[in-house]
């Protein structure tokens, strides 16, 4: 009995020894990690927990906590916990959805993990993750925006993928004399009405206008933002969009496409998944850029980036910045966005994308096609408060398009206050 | 042995004292709290109103200016008069509450059974009475789209997309809830009411309204008193079913001060904790008023008492 004793200890202690060794070559990390995490879909919520359970069998010794936080809630919580009881690693948004935190000195400069390689491997976003010089947080996905449409309706009409403003609106027109509504769109929560705003506006005014516009640079009420919503304004005259639209979500929305009551859908590529769940092969659901308005503007694109960030207060910075380090790094890009996971695109140019339809030509566009500039999106390239009421001026323009003036009058007496500081 | 005086001097300051002052100690644990939590946040939101402050950095003290832009701001304007529409239609809860308790006023077979029917809608959450009634008005399938459709009326973009509408549409709603509260106020009131006068009214030949008007209405003054505080402070509170129905869309028709508040200063996209503050003061302002009222009132009540 004793010499058993002995021996399973001798075994213990070597198992330990030969455990160290192994990892020592990772740097081996010990005490605690604390993250918190808005990823509560489900898909996004397996990414996580793999996450945080491949970081965990690399430091055997590290303690991780994982927080799950609905990602709604979470958007109001990240002020309180920040500032209170703050963890080591946390979910937020790229660009100036994080201005306000970074500005309150909540988000910790590391700038150090993108120095060297990581700059150049994940130089598509750096400029997102950038304020005055210094990076707030590393990004691990994004994806492309555009028109994803019923293929089986468009063949049925013989009509093919529109590459001009004209082609699009013909290519309406022949959906609306067979009674489908060209575009699908749920606006109870307005940012879907910002993805048209936005891709109209680049369209119409370039990638720079948008930048300019959303920092406060450019007026609301200009000759420039006026010829957007006017080819806006043809749309809705047409009658192209689903009537009621102000009432639904954007996932209430998805039924008027599946069902064939609307023939395509300017969204996310975080959609496709639900499509698919809905009914809709790669033989019925396809996807084309948003096309060309003003000839010769260099198309930009919609991309949102979602990032990890370090709290100022956070207790063990750098478990946190190894734990960023790693979810950067192109293995861990590829296999967190490919079609199983994520569904999305790795942000690691070393990273492979997953051989996917939708998401071969996502990379292909923002890639290749993109020549004017990758936009984080409407609500978070504008200012919190300027996105907020600027979402609620389209959703009345849709509605309303003749209190036109009323809005853009109303948008720049708003805009001199937010962007005054 | 007789009890000598000085034994009662012996007596410790508390007991000497022990009646005057237990009121005050049960007092305390609810004035402590009532005190932390109501009324040193209120004087802390005013403070906070004079305040530029998005909530994380420093504030910057700006005097009145944030009171000086709600008079500019059309969204003000809108949830102000949003908010009068709620005081002024959910009173219609008090005379239906009335009516319904009337009816159910009755010694039938089964009658229990219909009174929690009526009493059903107030026990579930304000919630599921948002989601009910989007349903309800939903422009598509909607029962009742489809049951104006009987009647050739059509309201664009279904009542809680028009935003004409659309107030009226989350009132209603906010009706159902609160005619039950109102309704079951009255049934207990009218257990109250005394025979022997309705018998003596009826003897004079009183009947129908007459009798109504006046011999029951004023016998059920406090159950009315007391609809009429909690109708005033649900309509003032009229917070849960716009988050649900409509997030105070379309493009902020349906806001109220309380709603509004919340966008601007707690909000996904909402940073001026001092302009939300200022709402919120605004919103204290038109409270007191009733408070103000209500406290009169019972005041007088209890000097009548005496």
């Amino acid at each position: 009995m004793h010499s058993i004793m002995k021996t399973s200890f001798a075994a213990i202690v070597a198992a330990g020894i030969t455990a160290t060794v192994a990892h020592a070559d990772a740097h081996a990390l010990s005490g605690d990690l604390v993250i918190f995490s808005d990823m509560s879909n489900p898909a996004p919520r397996a990414v996580m927990e793999g996450m945080a359970e491949r970081f965990g069998a690399m430091h055997p010794d590290l303690n991780i906590e994982l927080t799950i936080i609905d990602r709604e809630a979470y958007k109001t919580q990240i002020r309180n916990f920040l500032t209170a009881d703050a963890p080591d690693v946390a979910n937020w948004y790229a660009a100036n959805r994080m201005l306000p935190y970074v500005n309150a000195g909540l988000f910790e400069d590391v700038s150090d993990i993108w120095e060297g390689d990581m700059s150049t491997e994940l130089a598509s976003t750096k400029g997102a993750m950038t304020i005055d010089g210094k990076q707030y947080g590393v990004p691990y996905t994004y994806y492309q925006w555009g028109v994803y449409y019923r293929k089986d309706l468009m063949e049925q009409f013989g009509l093919s993928e529109p590459i001009t403003w004209e082609e699009e609106k013909a290519n309406c027109q022949t959906y609306l004399d067979n009674g489908i509504k060209c575009y699908t769109i749920g606006t109870k929560f307005l940012w879907t009405a910002g993805g048209w705003f936005d891709y109209l506006n680049m369209r119409t005014n370039g990638y720079d206008y948008h930048a300019a516009l959303t920092n406060g640079q450019a007026k609301w009420d200009s000759a420039e933002t006026r010829a957007t919503f006017a080819n806006w304004r043809e749309l809705i005259d047409m009658g192209a969009f689903i009537d009621n639209h102000q009432t639904y979500s954007w996932q209430e929305a998805m039924p008027f496409m599946v069902n064939g009551e609307a023939a395509s859908y300017l969204m996310g590529n975080f959609s496709v998944a639900a499509f698919r769940e809905g009914g809709l092969d790669d033989s019925k659901l396809d996807f084309y850029q948003f096309p060309e308005i003003t000839a010769g503007i260099a198309k930009g694109e919609d991309a949102p980036t979602d990032t990890f960030h370090i709290p100022s207060g956070a207790s063990n910075k750098d478990n946190a910045k190894a734990f960023l380090k790693f979810v950067v790094s192109a293995d861990n890009q590829t296999l967190i966005n490919n079609g199983e996971n994520l569904g999305q695109l790795p942000v690691n140019a070393l990273s492979a994308v997953d051989d996917d339809k939708f998401l071969n030509e996502g990379f292909d566009m923002l890639s290749n096609k993109a020549p004017g500039g990758i936009a984080q999106f409407f609500d978070r390239d504008a200012p919190a408060e300027m996105a907020a009421v600027a979402m609620e001026g389209f959703q009345e323009f849709m509605l309303f398009p003749d209190n036109l003036d009323d809005i853009l009058a109303r948008l720049d007496a708003a805009a001199v206050d937010i962007y005054a500081e | 042995m007789p009890v000598s005086e000085y034994d009662q001097v012996k007596r410790g300051w508390y007991r000497r004292n022990e009646i005057a002052i237990t009121p005050y100690l049960f007092l305390i644990p609810g004035v402590f709290f009532f005190a932390v939590y109501v009324i040193f946040p209120v004087f802390q939101s005013f403070n906070i109103s004079l305040y530029k402050w998005d909530g994380l950095g420093e504030a910057e003290y700006i005097g009145l200016e944030n009171y000086r832009k709600l008079f500019d701001d059309r969204a003000f304007e809108t949830s102000l008069w949003n908010n009068l529409k709620w005081l002024v239609l959910y009173l219609l809860a008090i005379p239906a509450g009335l009516m319904i308790s009337l009816f159910l006023n009755q010694k039938i077979t089964g009658i229990r059974l219909y009174k929690s029917l009526f009493f059903f809608p107030f026990v579930i959450s304000q919630i599921v009475v948002g989601l009910v009634f989007s349903w309800f008005y939903d422009p598509t399938f909607g029962l009742f789209t489809k049951a104006i459709a009987l009647i050739g009326l059509e309201i664009k973009g279904g009542v809680l997309g028009n935003p004409t509408a659309v107030t009226y549409g989350i009132i209603a709603a906010g009706l159902w809830p609160q005619t039950a509260y109102c309704m079951i106020l009255y049934l207990t009131g009218l257990n109250s009411v005394d025979p022997e006068q309705v018998e003596a009214a009826r003897l004079d030949g009183a009947k129908g309204w007459k009798m109504l008007w006046y011999v029951i209405i004023p016998q059920l003054k406090p159950a009315t008193f007391i609809a009429f505080v909690v109708t005033i402070v649900g309509a003032l509170r009229s917070f849960d079913l716009i988050s649900i129905m409509t997030r105070g869309g379309p493009f902020g028709q349906s806001r109220v001060l309380s709603y509004y508040m919340f966008e601007k200063a707690l909000s996904e996209y909402g940073f001026r904790m001092g302009y939300g503050a200022a709402i919120a003061v605004v919103l204290f302002m038109i409270m007191l008023v009733f408070i103000a009222y209500f406290l009169w009132s019972m005041y007088q009540d209890e000097k009548g008492a005496h």
